[in-house]
């Protein structure tokens, strides 16, 4: 079951089309990342989600049904670039955007006292956001964000800003909100993050979904073949099953990358092949990270672009 | 609904209990006053000192001529004295500001006659110095023609004529009015509507813009309706206009009656007892009789002049033209400020309305004197000049249906145009990093929400 679907999502700005055709559907209580180099219509879509914008064509069903104004007390959105009345008090702020999410003032206090006490900045009300520093700004505008127990998190490049302390707070308290039973969207361009996070993920490049699925599908499927063996005696050459790319020594031994020139052999083959001519100490298959995949998908379409024009 | 209230609540409050608001509110009204009253004040100072004015009479023929006055006093010595003898006279201070030099009958060489000085005389010395002689002279010339009792004629044909000017009524009642007084309140009500227009106006672009540099608009907008917020920042904003004109005319009244109060005792006194009673109150005070004589006659006309307009209407169409112009303008700023990234790239949207808004008040200032001309009449129809030109033809009286037809028109084009502004603005403050042109703000007005 999905928790939001953005179908067939059309959005045509005067020169140029931000989005053509372009599909996400997002399971319940999932964590899903949004990627994408710049301008390629990550954003767009996101606006689209919050209702910022309308599409020019397709529709975006949250739990089953149309998108609703209303549907906005239930999404908390965290946009690329942070903003806040620099000139307005901390506790005024928070309940401020809280209660245009639709919360009672009541309501809003407890959770802004919750918050407050979680990120340790209980007293804070009273402050200036122009009196803080940058991250602490940031922290403010987190709390914002899921102040009202949304049901659907958007975050983009919420990393940004932090340091790696805070950054990791960030990352937890994610977490526990995916874990208490939100839906997350994640737009990044940190792709260390987007593999320790999400489960499933859209690449969108030059407004086209290029690349979409689970994360672990998408390295499955755009593996090499390459394997990092370590060999505690004897030593391996390439041949007609597999090629060395790359030898080490190492301290007990040697290292080697290979890759195996018959993708449709097992694992299994391959290491009875390996067994037979050495001492196998260590095996791992090499799946390519997400950085490497973006880049050579990204890359490709940039290549085809320049071919055909 | 709820969230342009919280809206409204917010920016209002905000920029309420900002001290520059507070101090704006109780300064500009001592500093409009300090404006009008301190170079008549200081003027009166420089008067305090009198002058030396030596004359200095070869002829013999103009002795006991000038009379002393509050500023100058004259000293006269027939003889000659050379320009080298008023110059080295010793002490400066003890001589004389102007030595006038009379060489000839005037009557005869009026270039007879020489005023030499160290300084450079004022105009208003030497305007009385030339006074002075020239009405004798005049007698002189007068007498010189031999028909008796001329000076008597000459006062008599001097005739001053005192006329009513009295507007009739539909109803059939006689109204008396007074030209200066109608154009006098019609110009301060669009002046103030003028003031207005720029001020908050400019005050919403600015709040617009600054949303969208501090990239808080975002977050707003995935919360509430940009046409909300838009329209939330406009109505704050001009509450906080209407809460500052709502003290100053407090401010006024107060004054106002706290100064008839000290003048009569019991309210409703006519011209003749109040001059009685400025001489009692003189007595008491000290202060010149025939002055707050005549403060009090002045006051009391105003006070019949005041009945003269239909003050239940002004104040109506006041209001009326005061919020319909400022939705239309602030509409437009709204719009501006959320086109551009910075104060500079405002100057190509803002001049074309600087222009229509001081055409407006030009239009308005021509219109006094012909209100019911056709400049008046198309100015107080078209909507961005209405609010302004319409103030000032009101006090000459205005028929019901031009009113009726002016505000229509007014309010169906601020409305047209808030609506119009809001499809501009949830496009331009999402949009960073370029200069837009005309042509593509009116694109945006067509994109699908």
């Amino acid at each position: 079951m999905y928790y939001l679907e953005a179908n067939h999502i059309v959005k045509q700005y005067a020169s140029h089309r931000a989005l053509d055709d372009v599909t996400v559907r997002v399971p319940r209580n999932g964590i899903y990342g949004l990627l994408g180099p710049n301008g390629a219509g990550k954003t767009t879509l996101i606006r689209i989600i919050n209702q910022i914008t309308a599409p020019d064509e397709g529709e975006v069903l949250i739990d089953g049904r149309p998108l609703h104004p209303s549907d906005v007390e239930h999404i908390g959105y965290l946009p690329e670039e942070r903003g806040l009345y620099k000139k307005m008090k901390v506790g005024e702020q928070i309940l401020y955007l809280a209660q245009l999410k639709g919360m009672s003032r009541q309501a809003a206090k407890e959770s802004m006292n919750y918050w407050l006490g979680k990120f340790d900045i209980r007293g804070w009300e009273k402050k200036k956001i122009e009196e803080l520093s940058k991250g602490m700004q940031q922290k403010i505008q987190f709390i914002t964000t899921v102040m009202h127990n949304p049901q659907l998190l958007i975050f983009d490049e919420p990393f940004s800003g932090f340091d790696p302390v805070n950054a990791n707070l960030l990352k937890r308290e994610i977490l526990e909100m995916r874990d208490k039973g939100a839906t997350i969207i994640f737009s990044t361009h940190n792709m260390g993050s987007v593999e320790e996070l999400c489960d499933e993920i859209t690449l969108i490049n030059r407004s086209h979904a290029v690349l979409q699925g689970k994360v672990n599908d998408i390295r499955e499927q755009h593996k090499k073949h390459l394997f990092q063996v370590e060999v505690q005696q004897g030593e391996l050459q390439s041949n007609d099953l597999y090629e060395i790319t790359e030898a080490r020594t190492i301290a007990r031994g040697h290292a080697y990358t290979l890759r195996k020139r018959d993708p449709h052999m097992s694992n299994n083959e391959l290491i009875g092949l390996l067994t037979q001519q050495c001492q196998i100490a260590g095996f791992e298959e090499i799946l390519p990270t997400m950085n490497e995949i973006f880049i050579d998908t990204v890359g490709e379409s940039a290549l085809e672009e320049k071919q055909n024009a | 609904m709820s969230k342009i209230s919280l809206i409204i609540e917010r920016e209002y409050l905000t920029r309420v209990q900002k001290k520059s608001f507070i101090l704006m509110t109780i300064l500009s009204p001592i500093i409009m006053v300090a404006l009008v009253f301190a170079p008549i004040w200081l003027s009166k100072l420089s008067s305090d000192e009198t002058r030396l004015i030596a004359i200095i009479d070869q002829t013999g023929l103009y002795k006991d001529i000038y009379h002393d006055t509050d500023e100058y006093h004259y000293t006269y010595t027939q003889g000659t004295l050379s320009p080298d003898q008023m110059r080295v006279d010793g002490d400066e201070s003890a001589m004389p500001y102007a030595y006038v030099i009379i060489k000839d009958n005037l009557l005869d060489n009026p270039q007879g006659m020489t005023i030499y000085s160290q300084k450079q005389i004022t105009s208003s010395c030497e305007l009385n110095i030339i006074s002075q002689m020239e009405d004798y002279l005049k007698d002189e010339k007068l007498l010189s023609y031999n028909i008796p009792d001329i000076k008597r004629i000459i006062d008599e044909s001097d005739i001053n004529l005192q006329v009513d000017t009295i507007r009739l009524e539909e109803d059939g009642a006689e109204t008396q009015t007074s030209t200066e007084f109608v154009t006098i309140i019609g110009m301060a009500m669009t002046l103030i509507i003028y003031m207005f227009l720029m001020l908050y106006g400019g005050q919403v672009m600015s709040s617009v813009m600054q949303e969208k540099t501090n990239r808080i608009v975002e977050v707003m907008v995935s919360s509430v309706k940009p046409f909300e917020l838009m329209i939330g920042k406009i109505v704050s904003i001009g509450l906080v206009g209407l809460t500052q004109l709502g003290i100053w005319i407090i401010f006024l009244v107060g004054i106002f009656l706290s100064a008839g109060a000290y003048f009569s005792f019991n309210g409703g006194v006519d011209p003749a007892q109040m001059s009685d009673m400025a001489a009692m109150t003189t007595t008491m005070n000290g202060v010149d009789a025939t002055q707050l004589a005549g403060d009090m006659g002045a006051m009391a006309e105003v006070q019949q002049m005041l009945g003269s307009i239909n003050i239940t209407q002004l104040l109506v169409s006041f209001v009326f033209f005061f919020i319909g112009g400022y939705i239309l303008y602030a509409s437009l700023f709204a719009a501006i400020g959320s086109a551009v990234d910075n104060e500079s790239d405002t100057q190509q949207f803002m001049v074309p309305i600087t222009f229509i808004i001081i055409f407006a008040l030009y239009a308005g200032i021509f219109s006094a004197e012909n209100p019911d001309g056709p400049l008046a009449m198309w100015c107080s129809m078209i909507p961005f000049t209405s609010p302004i030109v319409m103030m000032v033809r009101i006090p000459f009286g205005v028929s019901t249906w031009e009113l009726a037809l002016s505000m229509v028109i007014l309010y169906g084009s601020a409305i047209g145009l808030a609506w119009v502004a809001g499809r501009i603005y949830r496009v331009g403050i999402l949009m960073y990093g370029k200069k837009p042109s005309y042509k593509e703000m009116i694109k945006w007005i067509r994109y699908k929400a």
